[in-house]
């Protein structure tokens, strides 16, 4: 079973194996995905209005898991610079070059929800507190990360630089998560993932799981269709720099 | 602005943003597809193709 499992992986390792496996996976993932947001903002408009928030409750509902995927994607480019650094694994810079731009629109949403719900309900669109100051630093994180991408013509040399950096910046994400428990924050404690279980009342927090799930599947679905047009990107640098060399030759 | 107006423009941010990632992926898509298809219809092939090469779409 495991080494099935392995025999697979290292399958798709192989970048043309990958763009066959994805182009398979892509209709079922994106088809996947829009059940999941029909039902979750199906349950999301129907769940009940908050007793001291009211309707800026629902903001909650793409708020978190945009907030949630800001930090799984950076985790998911941490994962690859490993593989970049460690195994070169053909796939891994391609992956983490792919989830940059993605992880930045959702930081940007969870900023931008969050100061729309911050303005009713804290009476300020932003303050410089832990977690706020903490995501801000993440998104422009992905920004460097985007434009050192973009900077460097040498896709081996970038890959290098890109992993150490997300590697050194991956301390940010302990700092997002735990800035609320170690400072004094106007961002409220974790409600969900919490040790001694979520205190969201189930009529909020189905709604808001089944949203979350919707949210990393768009996540993964823009992911992989990104990740297959770094690879044709690449190709076609590849054969242009093949054609330069016959014309030459 | 009631709190309804707050929703409202979160979930059209939202919406914006979720699409505008989608636009951005399928127009990189379309474009790359065009690049390689030139390439291709002018003869040049991948080193790693074997002769005759057969476009990979994926």
């Amino acid at each position: 079973m495991i080494a099935s499992i392995a025999a697979f992986l290292t399958g798709l390792a192989n970048p043309t194996r990958f763009l066959t496996v994805a182009g398979r996976l892509m209709p079922w993932m994106i088809g996947v995905t829009a059940l999941l947001f029909a039902v979750g903002l199906y349950l999301s408009f129907q769940a009940p209005e908050d007793y001291q928030q009211g309707m800026t409750v629902r903001i909650m509902f793409i708020h978190v898991p945009s907030a949630w995927l800001a930090m799984m994607c950076y985790t998911v480019m941490a994962i690859a610079a490993i593989g970049t650094l460690v195994w070169r694994h053909p796939l891994a810079d391609v992956a983490a070059k792919a989830a940059a731009p993605i992880g930045a629109a959702f930081t940007f949403l969870a900023l931008l929800t969050g100061s729309l719900w911050g303005k009713p309900m804290w009476g300020t669109w932003w303050v410089w507190d832990a977690r706020l100051t903490s995501v801000f630093v993440l998104f422009l994180m992905y920004l460097g990360l985007i434009a050192l991408n973009r900077a460097m013509d040498d896709p081996a040399r970038s890959a290098r630089v890109s992993a150490i950096i997300i590697l050194v910046g991956y301390i940010n994400i302990p700092i997002i998560k735990f800035s609320v428990e170690w400072w004094n924050t106007l961002h409220q404690p974790a409600s969900v993932m919490r040790l001694d279980g979520p205190t969201i009342h189930p009529s909020l927090l189905y709604p808001l799981l089944v949203m979350a799930l919707a949210f990393s599947m768009l996540f993964f679905t823009l992911h992989f269709a990104a990740m297959r047009n770094e690879i044709w990107r690449r190709r076609v640098a590849s054969m242009r720099r093949q054609a330069a060399r016959s014309a030459r030759g | 602005m009631s709190h309804f107006a707050y929703v409202l423009i979160s979930y059209a941010a939202s919406a914006f943003v979720v699409l505008a990632l989608v636009a951005w992926v399928i127009i990189d898509q379309r474009a790359r597809k065009a690049e390689l298809a030139a390439l291709e219809s002018r003869g040049v092939r991948r080193r790693s193709d074997s002769a005759p090469a057969k476009a990979d779409h994926g």
